[in-house]
């Protein structure tokens, strides 16, 4: 045995495709990336943008979990959901970047942009724990407030009039029930558990309630593009959001937390670029190595 | 006398034993402290290159580096489920990792300073960790054996992206290739400690060959990996750290220098850069989700007594 790996390589082949790892940039092979007649291009980069910080910023919250989680089976899990969420990221961005049209792509828009320049909700970007600003039982509730909140918007999103938007829907779809599924389930043990694990749920609900008003505020490019066929206006998605909160809350024994809302400053919050503190500390840690050496190839 | 003899047929015949076959309690006690030990690792392990995830410098490294923990994570799990064949207790070989009564391997004693070291340790840690891990894939225990496969395949994933992360800064910029060559420096010789203690050194070698839970010597494994190393370390444009590096046509192999086994046992025996952070971490995230476990098994517990009322 000359080289100790060479068996374990099925195909034999000397092909790169294995440097892909997860065949993220493969989900969308084939699919028409011609931007629809009558929509305008700024638009929909900038709700590319909107989707896609959404999930790049939450994945990057929940991979702080990773070798931190309560027991193995979570760790792998959580890594999972940030796996599928940064993998909706890079499709989202690559889009965006692809649609603005000056030469951009995923990383530059990921890692050389500005905190006032992301364009996600606040609700993605907060410290839910492992950090001191939460917990498991936190993390849990904004997984369920921000899974129910994105598939009701991705299940309409699949009938996008943008063939990207509409592929990266229907495979997102997918997923997101998965993480629905995954927090709810844990919202019922937690709450049914014993009395400590009922009170942190409790608590960590409440704590993220607070950013949920933020999720139906009707932005100008999303009213435009739900306008056009092609994007969704969240606002429409309440009713329904709330109708899967509610239902999960009540198999949980819990009331909806009654908390007053984290205010927008003169009315603009994460979808204008105007986020909390806690966002220039998460972009400072993702973007650091990229920026502090220009010209790197990785 | 039958089983015992029994069990020797079926070693000597290169048969697997399985859970429910008569076993020495030598050879139940050496496999679950083995495996325990590979599973603490895979486990401990996840934190140097994890350490990396947040700050990955592009999109793709981030998704790699993720996915590939994570397969560490899944790793440990199965392990720890072979190990629980053998009669252990997940729990128990939890308490003893982070109570130190147990040992992963010690190259995750040493810190991860820069991105370059998730490209090393791929590419050298992983590789060492498949010269030693593929032998295992035909280990006398069943289960053991089974998984091994499975984490081959995946460690030799790992083993190339690592690779070809480091392919792919040595193509970038003088920094980088710096960068790349300070972490080879620091992981090679602590990569060549990996096989373990020299063969006239090794207590246990004896015995888990005969067993044919082992299948190599500590030496014959290392030298496999030398071999194998110098060839990639050239195209990738890089040199390892020891000035007696050279082939050796005589013997067909390449020889090397001596390694320090005193730093090798000084970090076996608690003495390295990162023992007590990685012990306290693991430490820490089992604490902190006993909250979490507790609630897990009261609901379930509930669930179980609802369906029987």
């Amino acid at each position: 045995m000359d080289n100790a790996y060479d068996g374990l390589v099925e195909d034999g082949s000397e092909e790169r495709h294995w440097a892909f790892g997860t065949g993220f940039t493969e989900a969308l092979t084939g699919v028409d990336r011609a931007v629809p007649p009558l929509v305008d291009h700024d638009d929909l980069a900038a709700y590319c943008l909107m989707l896609g910080d959404d999930a790049l910023v939450l994945a990057q919250r929940l991979a702080e979990w990773c070798s931190r989680a309560p027991e193995l089976e979570e760790d792998v899990a959580l890594a999972n959901i940030a796996l599928d969420l940064l993998g909706q990221a890079r499709m989202l961005l690559t889009r965006a970047a692809e649609v603005e049209g000056v030469g951009r792509d995923e990383d530059e828009l990921a890692y050389l942009r500005d905190e006032r320049e992301f364009r996600n909700v606040r609700l993605a970007e907060i410290d839910c724990g492992p950090g001191p600003g939460g917990d498991f039982g936190t993390t849990i509730a904004r997984l369920l407030v921000f899974s129910s909140w994105r598939l009701a918007l991705f299940q309409r999103l699949t009938g996008s009039l943008d063939p990207v938007l509409s592929a990266a829907a229907a495979k997102g779809v997918k997923e997101l029930a998965y993480h629905r599924d995954h927090a709810a389930q844990w919202v019922l043990r937690l709450a049914g558990g014993t009395e400590y694990s009922r009170e942190r749920i409790v608590a960590g609900l409440a704590l993220v309630w607070a950013y949920t008003e933020e999720l139906y505020v009707t932005h100008p490019v999303e009213a435009a593009l739900a306008d056009a066929g092609v994007g969704v206006d969240p606002a429409a998605l309440r009713a329904e959001v709330d109708d899967v909160l509610d239902t999960v809350l009540r198999a949980a024994g819990l009331d909806r937390p009654e908390v007053r809302q984290v205010a927008a400053l003169a009315g603009q919050a994460g979808r204008d670029g105007v986020h909390t503190e806690a966002m220039g500390y998460l972009l400072a840690e993702l973007q650091h190595v990229a920026r502090s050496m220009p010209g790197a190839h990785w | 006398m039958d089983l015992e003899r029994e069990f020797d047929r079926v070693v000597a015949a290169d048969h697997r034993v399985e859970p429910r076959d008569w076993m020495p309690d030598g050879y139940r006690s050496t496999l679950i402290r083995q495996i325990a030990q590979h599973a603490h690792s895979e486990i401990i392990g996840m934190q140097p290159e994890g350490n990396w995830i947040s700050r990955a410098p592009s999109l793709r490294r981030k998704a790699i580096l993720l996915a590939k923990v994570q397969d560490e994570a899944g790793h440990g799990l199965y392990l720890y489920a072979a190990a629980e064949t053998l009669g252990a207790d997940r729990a128990e070989l939890t308490e003893k990792l982070i109570s130190g009564r147990q040992k992963y391997s010690s190259i995750f004693n040493y810190p991860t300073l820069t991105f370059a070291d998730v490209g090393v340790i791929g590419w050298l840690v992983d590789g060492a960790a498949i010269c030693n891990q593929v032998p295992l894939c035909r280990t006398s225990y069943g289960p053991y054996a089974r998984a091994m496969i499975r984490v081959c395949k995946e460690e030799s994933f790992h083993q190339r992206q690592g690779y070809e992360l480091l392919m792919t800064m040595m193509g970038g910029t003088k920094q980088q290739r710096d960068l790349v060559q300070d972490a080879v420096n620091r992981w090679w010789w602590p990569s060549l400690m990996m096989f373990g203690p020299p063969d006239a050194e090794s207590s246990n070698t004896e015995q888990s060959m005969h067993w044919r839970i082992k299948r190599h010597t500590n030496d014959e494994l290392r030298q496999r990996f030398v071999d194998m190393s110098v060839p990639q370390a050239v195209k990738l444009g890089v040199t390892f750290p020891d000035p007696k590096l050279v082939w050796n046509d005589e013997r067909g192999h390449y020889d090397f220098g001596e390694i320090d086994w005193a730093e090798f046992w000084r970090v076996v025996k608690g003495d390295g850069p990162c023992n007590a952070q990685r012990v306290a971490h693991r430490r820490q995230a089992h604490e902190d989700g006993a909250w979490v476990r507790e609630a897990a098994a009261a609901y379930a517990a509930k669930k179980n007594s609802e369906a029987v009322a």
